[in-house]
């Protein structure tokens, strides 16, 4: 446990709560130059996510797949890899899953239900691995081939949806075996009906995962040092085009399992998409947020999927447009990535410690 | 209607499309050639579109003509465009960030901050109200061309306004002391640096320049497609912009070729329907080609020469 | 004394950076007309002082003057409009573009919006008449030679009307040819009026050409002497700052049998062209076998192919008899080559890892390091802090981040790791390039006490004095080929610089 807490150096912990204060600190001055109260806006927004158990447990279902994505974002970047393709795989993944739970019939639950968990897990894993491989293998950059895979995922998730498992008459696919739900519902009947799954729990074992593999294994030894020394890897006798690929099809993994838990524990279908649902996308502010630290990722999903859903309640009670929140989370990013602004901020209250220190 | 009608009206069609992505690709060679990777260009491109909306209404409402108001939209959608694009400059070449994530958080902040304030000025409507923006503007005699008239010489004033920059940016990046400065600044920033020429600044200009371009890329949307900016005004134009720069291999005269490929990409959407034997293809095809074509052409790249050398690193002058 | 008023004169210039002081009260003239020679070690602190001579960093104390005034050399532009020019070691070339465009770059010459490339073309080929620097104004960087890539980097500062040229290790990347062909455009530069300060840390040249020399150590000028009234000992002395031997004590070798050995190898790069062009050597074990050459004949793929970082195109390795040709990194290192690699920061080290890591970074799958898959970061620690203290590496902790580590102890670092190996080949590749005089020796130390502990050691250096003084045996490389093979104590500087430069001579005793 020690080393746990270890892992939270100081400067990985105190940089993400300044830009967390600074991006809230943003939010509320452009709520007041827009003539509303932050303060009331904030005290909706958590009064909305904690107030009920309904909304508690319909927060988790939002903060699930931002896990996921979260993780994906942070275990490739572990390795030294952009994958902003997780919009792509997180789709992939819903899809894999739809037509799994959809088109298998008479399994029982304990079988079914895994079986297209995995599923998602998989083809979101092979999603990811195609961007990897091309880079392994072509030297194709994998930021702009996980942008051009997003939409390619989202036409081909479309594209199987419509021709496999249409709803006739209607921009759905029809719903899963209830075999292949993963919804809690004893927990969600306890819950006002809030869609609580299993999903939320493997969510966190594979964040504990993520730790376990990337620390203390043998092959989370070669992907940190594919991450942060191709060359050396390659010298020490790693076979680093092995390692690329695997470290997407791991991420992408956990992305498609974000995009299973949504069809097969919230919605029980999969909608013909007008657009990405920006799950992939959020994932990369989550992980941001948390460091790409696998336990930081938990808590910065704690935050995005607060933020999020407590803004329709600051729309509700405090008349807020919810659109607010989203410029918090870009300052926030904005903050961790330009870590030198923060510093920048900060340096007269640094220069006064370092002064108290000294007398 | 005949063949040759359908064609002249998808190339006309195509050239629509492709206006934006000419003007956004543009912007993203700007950018990317002094060294400094534009993610951001679909945040860029919303702002544009935000803008022109905002702006053009008001300048419309107080009693300007379509073309006016459309201009002072266009304008303002320049200025705004170079603002925000300031943002990923202090981020990602100032304080040295992830230039990748620095445009990211460009594209989060737009979906945010341009849906907050239409809500603030609109009385909470999800969009801006309706104008005119530019019509179509014939050129005399060329117009009545057949086929290439329809095509071409029938369009509106920004696609006329693209075009020529295409050949400007061909101009200033190949031919002037500016051009060579900021393609040294993406090549080898420490060379530049040794000769004299302020790294840092020339690459704000190129983000800044990419700035403008993109919103004027975006603003062409609302005010010749849309009339109004909405939340779904831009819908990953900036992403294909992106492409086209790559595709284009950074050049102008190449992104504005591969814009207009994509440009027909999305026109034969709409040309589908029309002939029994296209009707059998599933649109989703249709939609995915830009994105496949361009992978493959990645992938047949071999070794991605034509990227500037030093682009997405910061330049830190004491390692050089 | 010279009377006269010095070109330039820096009064006690003083840069510090976090934790070191690179130049600490530095004075220095230079005359008009002159060469003047800064030496001094590694680290010294000639580079940074050069660099506030040209305006990228400046200094916290002390006072530049050029032709008798104070100035404020606040960036490039300023030193460049006051005719200070630099050559720099690592050319600032953009390889895209033209000769030309790389020449006028920063200052171009305009007929409207445009470059005026035709006046531009005409003015570059005026000053390379002059000043005897061929070049072709329309090539590409990237499809010329290095010696022609340097005379390019001259004319930048003659184009831009430099009257003082800092030269800054301008050979190290040169054949000896292209050297006597730098030396005759310095001369002739000087004779059209120019003054050169010329950065080294190689002896032979500052007395074949300059003639003053200021010597650096550790950030203070140890002393300015005229070439005429000094030694290579005495400069040699100053430099190290105390006495040197230029022999490295060591018993005679005592060679057995072959541990490796190349056949006809060939290795070609992406352009079809061989870097190896059927080269063929021996190593025995208990001897150091040095391979001589000028940088870029294949050395670094000569020895990418021995530890399968390379791709084998044709002919035969084989270790102890067994084919190697082609495995993988992995296969070779398990069959006995260890390898200190040639650019310790790309290859050698993974710096954002720990001392403890790094240990590790070759073994860390087998067994007791990892078991079942599970790293035992017991293991390792122990095997760490065994092999940081049995080598003296200084780190706070063996949880420190490599990269906090100074250039030596990271060497050692390496040097640990690969030796603890008990390999039956140590190949090593500049190991000593970067350190200063103490680390050279615990270094060079190191390959000879595995020598006598009868393991075959393959020596690359583009130092000859190293390979001339830590070899049992010389093999000379050129263009990709084994050209010549001696003894170092029945050759000189001389014979291998010829051989080289690609001259077949043979002479001294080969074994067969």
């Amino acid at each position: 446990m020690n080393k746990v807490l270890k892992l939270f150096t100081k400067d990985s912990i105190t940089l993400p709560v300044i830009a967390i204060i600074l991006g809230l600190l943003l939010g509320a001055i452009v709520m007041m130059v827009g003539g509303y109260n932050p303060i009331e806006a904030y005290s909706a927004l958590i009064e909305r996510v904690y107030g009920n158990s309904y909304d508690f447990g319909e927060a988790i279902r939002e903060m699930t797949p931002l896990i996921m994505t979260g993780l994906a974002f942070a275990f490739a970047a572990r390795a030294g890899l952009f994958n902003i393709g997780g919009e792509g795989q997180f789709m992939i993944g819903m899809t894999a899953a739809s037509i799994v739970g959809i088109h298998l019939h008479g399994l029982p639950a304990f079988i079914h239900a895994p079986l297209a968990i995995i599923a998602g897990a998989v083809f979101g894993g092979l999603w990811a691995a195609l961007a990897g491989f091309l880079k392994a293998t072509r030297g194709v950059n994998e930021v702009i081939s996980c942008i051009m895979l997003n939409w390619i995922g989202l036409y081909l998730s479309n594209l199987i949806i419509n021709t496999f498992a249409l709803q006739s008459g209607d921009t759905r696919s029809v719903d899963i075996q209830p075999s292949a739900s993963i919804a809690i519902s004893w927990l969600s009947e306890m819950m006002g009906n809030a869609r609580v799954h299993w999903g939320t729990l493997i969510a966190l074992l594979a964040a504990v995962f993520f730790y376990i593999f990337m620390w203390k294994t043998k092959q989370g030894f070669e992907l940190r040092s594919v991450g942060f020394n191709q060359d050396a890897s390659k010298y020490a006798g790693m076979n680093v085009n092995r390692n690329i690929v695997k470290a997407m099809f791991i991420s992408g993994a956990f992305a498609g399992l974000g995009g299973a838990f949504t069809v097969l524990g919230v919605f029980g279908y999969q909608s013909v998409m007008a657009s990405s649902p920006g799950t992939g996308f959020d994932g990369i502010a989550v992980a941001l947020i948390g460091m790409n630290n696998p336990f930081g990722v938990v808590l910065g999903a704690i935050l995005f999927g607060t933020l999020t859903y407590g803004s329709a309640g600051m729309s509700f009670s405090a008349d807020v447009p919810p659109e607010i929140v989203r410029i918090v989370i870009g300052a926030i990013i904005f903050f961790i990535a330009a870590q030198g602004i923060v510093r920048w901020l900060l340096k007269p209250f640094y220069a006064k410690r370092k002064k108290e220190k000294v007398s | 209607m005949d063949v040759l009608t359908i064609i002249g009206q998808l190339l006309n069609t195509t050239l629509v499309f492709a206006t934006a992505l000419i003007f956004t690709s543009l912007g993203g060679i700007f950018s990317e050639k002094s060294g400094v990777t534009n993610l951001g260009l679909e945040g860029l491109m919303v702002f544009g579109a935000f803008a022109a909306g905002v702006f053009g209404h008001y300048a419309q409402a107080a009693g300007l003509d379509g073309f006016a108001a459309a201009s002072i939209g266009l304008c303002a959608a320049i200025v705004l465009g170079i603002i925000v694009s300031l943002i990923h400059a202090v981020a990602s070449i100032t304080f040295k960030a992830d230039q990748v994530i620095s445009g990211i958080v460009i594209n989060f902040l737009a979906a945010g901050s341009t849906l907050y304030m239409v809500k603030l000025l609109f009385d909470g409507a999800g969009e801006t109200e309706l104008i005119s923006g530019y019509s179509r503007m014939p050129i005399p005699g060329l117009s009545k061309i057949p086929l290439l008239g329809d095509a071409l010489f029938n369009a509106y004033p920004t696609t006329y306004l693209a075009i020529i920059l295409v050949f400007v940016s061909y101009f200033v990046l190949y031919k002037t002391p500016f051009g060579l400065r900021l393609r040294s600044v993406g090549e080898h920033p420490s060379a530049a640096d040794t000769v004299g020429i302020k790294v840092n600044r020339m690459r704000y200009v190129g983000v800044m320049i990419s700035g403008a371009l993109a919103a004027v890329g975006g603003a062409t949307i609302t005010l010749t497609t849309t009339g109004t900016f909405a939340h779904n005004t831009i819908s990953g134009q900036g992403y294909i912009a992106i492409a086209a720069m790559i595709f284009g291999k950074w050049n102008p005269i190449g992104a504005f070729g591969a814009a207009v490929f994509f440009g027909l990409a999305q026109a034969v959407r709409n040309y589908v329907q029309l002939f029994a034997w296209t009707q059998s293809i599933p649109p989703e095809i249709i939609y995915m080609l830009p994105y496949l074509l361009t992978i493959i052409v990645l992938v047949a790249a071999v070794g991605r020469s034509s990227a500037p050398s030093a682009l997405g690193q910061p330049y830190d002058p004491s390692k050089r | 004394m010279n009377t006269a008023t010095p070109v330039v004169e820096l009064k006690q210039i003083t840069k510090r950076f976090p934790g070191i002081v690179a130049n600490d009260s530095i004075s220095f003239k230079l005359f008009k007309g002159e060469i003047h020679a800064l030496l001094g070690e590694n680290g010294a602190g000639k580079s940074t002082l050069m660099n506030v001579v040209f305006g990228l960093y400046q200094p916290e104390e002390g006072v530049i003057e050029v032709n008798g005034k104070p100035v404020m050399i606040d960036g490039p532009n300023k030193a460049i409009e006051l005719g200070i020019g630099m050559v720099h070691q690592h050319f600032k070339l953009v390889q895209p573009f033209t000769v030309t465009e790389n020449i006028i770059l920063g200052s171009e010459p305009n007929k409207g919006a445009r470059i005026n490339y035709k006046k531009a073309t005409e003015d570059i080929r005026k000053l390379s008449e002059q000043y005897g620097l061929r070049v072709d104004p329309n090539a590409k960087i990237h499809d010329i030679s290095v010696g022609m890539q340097q005379r390019v980097e001259i004319l930048k500062t003659l184009y831009r009307g430099a009257d003082i040229l800092i030269f800054d290790e301008p050979t190290a990347v040169l054949t000896p040819q292209e050297i006597s062909e730098l030396m005759e455009i310095m001369q002739r530069l000087i004779k059209e009026g120019k003054s050169i300060i010329l950065i080294t840390h190689k002896l032979k040249e500052i007395m074949q050409i300059a003639d003053t020399v200021t010597i650096i150590r550790r950030g203070k000028v140890i002393d300015t002497l005229k070439k005429t009234e000094t030694s290579p000992q005495e400069l040699a002395e100053k430099m190290v700052g105390r006495n040197v031997s230029f022999k490295v004590d060591k018993i005679p070798a005592n060679p057995g049998e072959v541990v490796m050995e190349m056949k006809e190898v060939v290795s070609k790069n992406k352009d079809g062209m061989s870097v190896l062009n059927h080269l063929s050597l021996q190593v025995k074990a208990g001897e150091i076998l040095g391979i001589a050459g000028v940088d870029g004949n294949g050395q670094s793929e000569l020895i990418e192919a021995l530890t399968g970082l390379r791709h084998v195109d044709g002919g035969e390795i084989t270790l102890h008899g067994k084919p190697i040709t082609n495995l993988t990194p992995r296969k070779i290192t398990e069959s006995g080559v260890a390898h200190i690699p040639e650019d310790r920061h790309k290859h050698g080290l993974v710096l954002d890892f720990s001392v403890s890591e790094n240990m590790v970074l070759e073994t860390y799958y087998k067994q007791p390091y990892n078991k079942n898959g599970f790293l035992q970061h017991d293991e390792i620690d122990k095997k760490a802090q065994r092999l940081v203290e049995g080598f003296d590496v200084r780190t706070p902790s063996i949880h420190t981040m490599a990269r906090s580590l100074s250039g030596g102890n990271q060497q050692k670092a390496i040097i640990a790791r690969e030796i603890d190996k008990n390999p039956d080949l140590l190949v090593a590749a500049q190991p000593t390039r970067g350190l200063d005089v103490g680390a050279i020796e615990f270094v060079q130390k190191q390959l000879i006490a595995q020598r006598d502990q009868g393991k075959a050691v393959l020596l690359i250096s583009f130092e000859l004095d190293e390979i001339l003084n830590v070899s049992d045996r010389i093999v000379v490389i050129y263009e990709g080929q084994i050209v010549g093979e001696v003894l170092p104590e029945q050759t000189n500087d001389q014979e291998l610089g010829l051989m080289m430069a690609g001259s077949t001579v043979k002479r001294g005793a080969t074994h067969e």
